[in-house]
């Protein structure tokens, strides 16, 4: 998998090695604004308040 | 002059530097480096939920604030010269999910700049942007009685992760458009998440008419958990009203660099 990615990516090993961590940081960005605070909303909600 | 002998072997040695690939490319390959991601991209959820998104939340929190601060101070008129600093104005309480307030603690950092919102529901206000929640049942910011709110001790900003460090006689203060209430911290109490004494007017006793001017906040306890609340009582101190004519809009020194925005 990881393998075939470098594979795919073009240019010398220093290019690529630029590419993946555009890439990661890039999926991290998306993650961060997108896909933790979706997935964060099913979560055990940490109650705060007093009530009956 | 070439055999067909030949010829068969020429192309059977030619596959042989593709025999390394596709030993790579196998099942239990894939699915290992699918398990390494999966827990690389848990670890990850983990380290926004209980460190990186507090940061976030709480610079959108402060620069939220900031801008509100803003827009009070250019919308103030002068306020009339007979405001008695003990005895501060009241006002209405908002309309359910309304921002009305800020809450700015010295003891947790310069630029510890909070809002407050009307209710308490976890999904629509104690969830954003690090708000507070009033608890409806409560007396507003400044009335004799108490000013209940709530906030999260972990997570989703945590805006009441460092409750615990708060030492008595320190100042807590609410802005609202008419200027700072301070609050000065008296005493932390621990009680089960039903224990709603402590929003009386007077805390833990019921029917008993209330004579100073309290600030409640709860939080969950211990860290991480819904087991206990804890309770952190304050008590009504001084009134600095908001006056755009003065430096730092009437704000007292030890929030003005907080209120200022120069504080992060």
């Amino acid at each position: 998998m990881y393998a075939a990615l470098w594979r795919i990516l073009p240019g010398p090993w220093w290019v690529r090695a630029l590419l993946l961590v555009v890439l990661a940081g890039l999926l991290l960005a998306a993650l961060v604004t997108w896909v933790f605070p979706f997935v964060d909303q099913f979560l055990a909600p940490q109650d705060a308040t007093v009530g009956e | 002059m070439t055999e067909p002998g030949q010829s068969d072997a020429a192309p059977s040695v030619a596959p042989a530097p593709l025999r390394p690939r596709r030993q790579r490319i196998s099942v239990v390959g894939i699915l290992g480096e699918l398990l390494i991601t999966a827990g690389v991209l848990v670890l990850l959820f983990l380290g926004w939920q209980l460190w990186l998104n507090d940061i976030i939340v709480g610079n959108e929190a402060n620069h939220e604030s900031l801008e509100q601060t803003k827009e009070w101070d250019r919308a103030a008129p002068p306020p009339p010269a007979d405001v008695d600093p003990g005895d501060p104005p009241v006002s209405t309480a908002p309309a359910v999910g309304q921002r009305f307030a800020f809450v700015i603690i010295p003891r947790f950092g310069a630029d510890y700049y909070r809002p407050i919102a009307e209710g308490v529901s976890t999904k629509t206000v104690l969830n954003k942007g690090g708000q507070f929640g009033h608890y409806p049942s409560t007396q507003m910011p400044g009335a004799v009685g108490n000013f209940a709110v709530a906030a999260h001790r972990t997570t989703y900003g945590a805006s009441l992760g460092q409750i615990a460090e708060l030492r008595v006689g320190d100042h807590i203060f609410i802005e609202t458009q008419d200027g700072w209430y301070q609050y000065d911290f008296r005493n932390l109490e621990y009680v089960r998440p039903t224990g709603v004494g402590v929003l009386n007017p007077v805390p833990q006793l019921a029917g008993i008419a209330p004579e100073d001017r309290l600030l409640t906040m709860t939080s969950c306890n211990p860290k991480l958990s819904a087991a206990e609340r804890i309770i952190a009582y304050s008590v009504f101190d001084k009134f600095y009203p908001r006056d755009p004519d003065k430096p730092g809009s009437g704000a007292p020194d030890e929030i003005a660099a907080t209120v200022a925005g120069e504080a992060s």
